[in-house]
């Protein structure tokens, strides 16, 4: 149990020979490694967010043809500390007749409902935090709990306009969810286990080959909880002024602020883990530390598809963002789960009578599922095609414009 | 470590708080509050009863999973009645909702 | 005391602390609050049962659709009732006292079930509860039917709330 294989047992019986060594017994001992290992967790994903911040709004500025902030060390990598340090020192203004402990409580659970989700993803073979065998759902539960939080921050601020804003966010929340978790299931179902490092582990091909759909579906619906462009009518400034966050001020809009930039690149190390293979690579069962690279290059490459998404795209109205959930997505998913289910069992039914070569089997079965795939995406775009919109109707010509009357002979003589 | 006893007192208490609940509160969103938590009593009771005494089998876990549907599907229904009530009667006292009383 | 042991204390009384504040509370919203709090303790209790599974599908479920239609239904239903007047009926005593005696009779019958103090048995390393619950909930000799049942109630369920509360337009 060398460093580079198992680097966080190693680390952990190290400190524990350490603590042992001090005379406390053994239950004490086990506790304090476990809210070490919490903390160690949560610390960083904060230290992962000052990073993100700043290739967000980097990349912001560049796609759009500006510089961004240069100003604070080189490429302004050092921008978001006196970002931080202007919020920390803003004064907190709680609303008149708000309900204090709800008040202060909420952006707190949102954040946590975000940290918490980074103690199943796998960066190595042997890196996780918690190998729990449920994980798939664990994630989906704890995205309710930043549900809750947004009700939570919008009845409590005793403003009409946030609790308006807070029900159209649970609305848009609790919709995206079904197809999120319907996607989520075509995983489960291909890799026959719901533990996140097992799923890792079974991607002998990358899910995104597999089953690209599920990948769209779950890439889609994620972007919309967590409440990215193009679906970011939760916090519109030019809609409800901050929608659900209006009356926050100071670290408390903070950590709203650092919960949803979290929560974006969560979904991105979800997706890389989910569907692009997670630290899987050429030589990282032996060499744990080649796993985490892998994984963080995956992960920044679907954060960069995100905040390219982000910067691109103008915002849906929330009539399109829902009537897009519940007519497109939610049909779409049900069925991409059906077919998979079944192709499934026809394999499991086909293939061993093929004898074919032990390598060969992931890639036979990755390429039926691709071609379901695409025979869904084909069928689900010919039928698209009598609900274009094809031109405009003219429902009447244009008012004539005013015209001034021709002035009288005598006047221009 | 845990013996059985500790859990079945436990959803023995929460049973019957919700039983207070149900029993001796106005608003109707309340009485549901109550039966919520006497179901949820239940589960524990049933997933507790699987743990200690017939781990190997499933009759618990099936049986919880029933209840966790039931409850959700009686939940959403008799929330909207509760607001449809609202809207014709402008009322969610339990009392004052006796129109088939004899 | 074991850690889970006390970890099983400290849950337990806030659990039956906060269901206490459920049904006592005034103010209706703190009511869904308290509830939240309460499913999130027995979600916990879920966990220290090895029932890994139930604990996420409670987070799920309860917390994340149930516990947020009763704070919808509150506040749509809110200007009615005084929120500083009693919430309790005229014969809340006569609730309590069942209540009490429901508790007492519970306990009395409880302490004659046979292992009522046993110890947690060992699971068994090879067997795994939840691939077994799915194996069983879908084999027509297990649990199909009532499996099937409870999807025709969910079905029949969506259908007649959105029916009931449906606005008819005027």
């Amino acid at each position: 149990m060398g460093f580079l294989s198992d680097p966080i047992n190693f680390i952990a019986g190290w400190l524990e020979s350490i603590m042992l060594g001090f005379g406390w017994s053994e239950t004490i001992v086990t506790t304090v490694l476990k809210f070490l290992g919490a903390g160690a967790v949560g610390t960083f994903g904060f230290a992962l967010v000052i990073f993100t911040i700043w290739l967000e709004r980097k990349l912001y500025a560049r796609i759009q043809d500006r510089l961004g902030p240069n100003r604070v060390g080189p490429w302004g990598i050092f921008q978001t500390f006196p970002d931080m340090i202007k919020i920390f020192t803003k004064e907190y203004i709680t609303p008149d007749g708000a309900d204090k402990v709800i008040y202060n409580l909420a952006p707190i659970i949102s954040v946590s409902a975000v940290l918490l989700i980074w103690a199943v993803i796998p960066f190595a073979p042997t890196v996780i935090g918690t190998d729990v065998n449920v994980g798939v759902l664990y994630v989906v539960a704890v995205g309710a709990m930043g549900t809750l939080s947004i009700i939570m921050a919008g009845f409590s601020s005793n403003n009409k306009y946030a609790m308006l804003g807070a029900f159209r966010a649970v609305a848009q929340m609790v919709s995206y969810e079904v197809p999120m978790v319907l996607a989520l299931l075509v995983p489960v179902l291909l890799g026959r286990t719901m533990g996140i490092n097992s799923l890792v582990a079974s991607q002998e091909v990358w899910y995104i080959v597999v089953a690209p759909i599920a990948a769209f579906i779950f890439f889609t619906s994620s972007m919309a909880e967590t409440g990215r462009a193009p679906f970011d009518l939760l916090e519109a400034e030019s809609e409800l002024v901050a929608g659900y966050q209006t009356e926050y001020s100071g670290l408390k809009f903070g950590m709203f602020y650092v919960g949803e930039f979290l929560h974006a690149f969560t979904i991105s190390a979800l997706t890389a883990t989910l569907f692009l293979g997670g630290w899987r690579g050429p030589g990282s069962e032996t060499f744990p530390i080649l796993g985490i690279v892998y994984f963080f290059i995956k992960t920044f490459l679907m954060y960069f598809v995100v905040a390219w998404i982000r910067i691109s795209l103008p915002r849906l109205r929330i009539d399109q963002m829902l009537n897009f959930n519940w007519k497109f997505l939610t049909p779409l998913a049900l069925v991409l789960l059906i077919a998979t289910a079944l192709l499934e069992k026809v394999l499991g039914m086909v293939l061993p009578g093929l004898n074919l070569v032990e390598t060969a089997v992931p890639w036979v079965r990755a390429a039926a599922h691709l071609v379901v795939n695409l025979l869904l995406l084909w069928g689900v775009f010919s039928a698209l095609r009598g609900y274009q919109v094809k031109g405009r109707k003219i429902v009447g010509n244009p008012r004539p414009v005013a015209v001034a009357p021709e002035p009288p002979a005598s006047v221009i003589s | 470590m845990i013996p059985l006893s500790w859990y079945l007192v436990f959803a023995a208490a929460m049973f019957s708080i919700g039983l207070f609940g149900v029993l001796s509160r106005k608003n109707a969103i309340a009485i549901l509050m109550g039966i919520e938590l006497m179901l949820n009593a239940v589960n524990v009771n049933l997933i507790a009863f699987w743990r200690y005494r017939a781990v190997t089998g499933i009759a618990g876990q099936a049986f919880a999973i029933i209840v966790f549907a039931v409850a959700a599907a009686e939940v959403a229904v008799g929330l909207s009645l509760i607001i449809s009530i609202y809207r014709r009667r402008k009322t969610v006292v339990a009392d004052d909702i006796h129109m088939l009383e004899g | 005391m074991a850690p889970d042991q006390i970890i099983f204390i400290l849950v337990a009384i806030i659990s039956l602390v906060a269901a206490l504040f459920v049904v006592t509370s005034r103010n209706l919203i703190h009511s869904a609050f308290w509830l939240i709090l309460t499913l999130f303790g027995v979600a916990v209790l879920y966990v220290l049962l090895q029932a890994g599974f139930f604990s996420v599908v409670q987070v799920i479920v309860y917390i994340g659709a149930i516990s947020i239609l009763f704070i919808f239904a509150v506040m749509l239903t809110r200007n009615v009732m005084q929120d500083t007047g009693s919430q309790n009926n005229a014969n809340w005593w006569v609730g309590a006292l069942i209540a009490l005696v429901f508790f007492g009779g519970l306990t009395y019958m409880l302490l004659g079930v046979p292992g009522f103090d046993a110890k947690a048995p060992e699971m068994q390393a090879g067997i795994d509860p939840l691939r077994q619950l799915g194996m069983e909930l879908v084999s027509p000799d297990g649990y199909l039917l009532p499996f099937e049942l409870a999807s025709v109630l969910l079905v029949a369920a969506m259908i007649g709330a959105i029916y009931v509360s449906w606005e008819k337009k005027r």
